[in-house]
């Protein structure tokens, strides 16, 4: 081999390693798993969510969960798709609200937290919400809870939708900036 | 068509024929006017392509037996050729010939069975709005009339003899409706109505199938056509129009309020009930069907039982969700809906 040949082969030796890096790094992403086999348990949330901030001795800090299909590509897609086929559509819009709460900005009344829209949507809500309690697959809740949650700019841009599905002046979800939420009124339990 | 043409395409339906299982799916076999003249012209480019393959299998031959061998006395000829050859000048022209002769006849048989296909006369034609989606077969009749439409998935009545309007739609990604028995295959495509005519000549069952691929359960995106005599078809489509029928026993009472209280109601419809769902198929008349998941499973009790509990390991990626129930709760949906005939 001559000389310039050997100078070339010790540069690529970097950067081979990167692109096995790189590799590596991509097939271990989350973003494009489908888990199609996830069995359908009861759709109860895991523990109870609090509908108050008062504790005695000072508040504790509600532990956190994380919900997988955030991570997932798929699994929000999905949920995008289950937002319009169970008519979640009909009240909220397409995350502007109408005759129920808009979902793509800083307002939550019930909590912004996955566990905390993984309860609305199970238990449902005074005013209107209804209750999907056993109606929906719990993978397929935690699926419209990653979507309604990309709504408000809370996902990676990795795993939110970066087309929207419907007319929308904010643009896709993967664009949207995180909005800090506040609570806008007291729960009724 | 001759007699040898003819004898020449049964062979080789016959053939094709083992690597098919029923229900019935072969091109070779036309049963209706459409799916005639594409055969037609299948036969015409066969013919056209044997003539020239063994034109040219022969002449290649020739070429080989024919040229100059040396021997131990005359030494191999070395030398460079220089002027025309007048021979090879000759075979060359005539073979562009007879290739652009050839293949401006195909052209013209090609045309031809085009204008035929877009002739078929449409007078008293029934209407029919496919949907393909992923991965199933969302069928209405009678579109746009609300005292005469119904819906079904995944299964086509038409009656013999009567010309068939199908207006193709999709609301999610490009798919193709084929049936090789009965006509050539038209794409659905998202945002647009095309349409396919066809006409079945002869009464029978024949299978359809996506041919254009559309996601991971592309394959398993069948349809049944079943051509049947007008009368027959006219009592079908009746039977079909009307809702279903009020449960008769405790059991079937039972079944109906477990289909009510779980996922099955977020996405089914059932007419005459408080179930109206439109994302999955409408399962009014389900027990009437010969197939479950697009094609995929026979209709049986068991396999319906799989079907609800476990599609995923069915059909992977299907929109289906796993729906666990109590023993006893899914028997008595499976016999409720086992009585939606």
């Amino acid at each position: 081999m001559s000389a310039a040949g050997g100078g070339r082969l010790r540069l690529d030796i970097p950067r081979a390693l990167v692109c096995c890096a790189l590799t590596v790094a991509l097939s271990a992403c989350e973003r494009e798993a489908r888990r199609f086999d996830e069995t359908a348990a009861k759709s109860v949330p895991a523990e109870p969510v609090r509908l108050s901030p008062l504790q005695p001795g000072g508040a504790t800090p509600a532990p956190q969960m994380r919900n997988r299909a955030e991570d997932n590509a798929y699994a929000v897609s999905q949920g995008q798709r289950l937002f319009t086929a169970f008519n979640c559509v009909g009240c909220h819009a397409h995350g502007g609200g109408s005759i129920g709460p808009a979902l793509m900005d800083d307002k939550w009344i019930y909590g912004q937290e996955p566990r905390n829209v993984y309860a609305s949507i199970v238990q449902g809500r005074p005013n209107g919400m209804p209750s999907f309690s056993g109606k929906i697959p719990e993978a397929q809740v935690w699926q419209i809870v990653a979507y309604v949650r990309s709504m408000a700019g809370y996902l990676g841009s990795a795993a939110a939708p970066s087309r929207t599905d419907s007319m929308s002046a904010a643009g896709p979800e993967a664009t949207r900036d995180p909005q800090p939420p506040r609570q806008t009124s007291t729960p009724q339990p | 068509m001759s007699a040898r043409l003819n004898f020449a395409s049964s062979v080789l339906a016959a053939l094709s024929g083992v690597a098919y299982g029923a229900p019935f799916q072969n091109a070779l076999l036309p049963a209706g006017v459409q799916a005639d003249h594409v055969h037609t012209l299948w036969l015409i480019m066969l013919g056209t392509c044997t003539v020239v393959f063994i034109a040219l299998f022969t002449a290649f031959v020739a070429a080989l037996w024919r040229a100059p061998r040396s021997t131990e006395e005359t030494p191999p000829q070395t030398s460079r050729t220089t002027g025309t050859e007048r021979g090879a000048t000759r075979a060359v022209a005539l073979g562009a010939a007879l290739s652009i002769a050839g293949l401006l006849g195909l052209l013209v048989a090609s045309v031809v069975t085009d204008r035929a296909l877009a002739g078929l006369p449409l007078k008293d034609g029934l209407v029919i709005e496919v949907n393909g989606q992923q991965w199933w077969w969302q069928v209405t009749y009678a579109p746009g009339d609300p005292s005469r439409t119904f819906e079904t998935a995944n299964e086509l009545h038409i009656p013999v003899g009567r010309p068939v309007l199908l207006k193709l739609q999709s609301p999610d990604v490009i798919h193709s409706f084929w049936v090789p028995n009965l006509a050539p295959k038209k794409d659905l495509i998202p945002g647009r109505t095309l349409t396919l005519t066809l006409r079945a000549d002869t009464p029978g069952v024949y299978r359809g199938q996506c041919a254009e691929f559309c996601g991971y359960q592309h394959a398993k995106m069948a349809f049944l056509v079943i051509a049947e005599e007008p009368a027959q078809y006219e009592q079908w489509a009746q039977s079909q129009h009307d809702s279903a029928k009020e449960p008769a026993d405790a059991v079937r009472k039972r079944g109906r309020q477990v289909f009510m209280e779980s996922p099955c109601v977020m996405c089914h419809a059932i007419q005459g009930t408080r179930a109206n769902a439109r994302t999955g198929p409408d399962l009014t008349h389900v027990a009437s069907r010969m197939t479950l998941a697009a094609g995929t499973l026979p209709n049986t009790r068991g396999h319906l039982a799989g079907w609800i509990t476990n599609p995923q390991q069915v059909k992977p990626g299907a929109n289906m969700p796993a729906v666990t129930l109590p023993a006893d709760d899914l028997q008595a949906l499976l016999t409720y809906l086992e009585s939606l005939k």
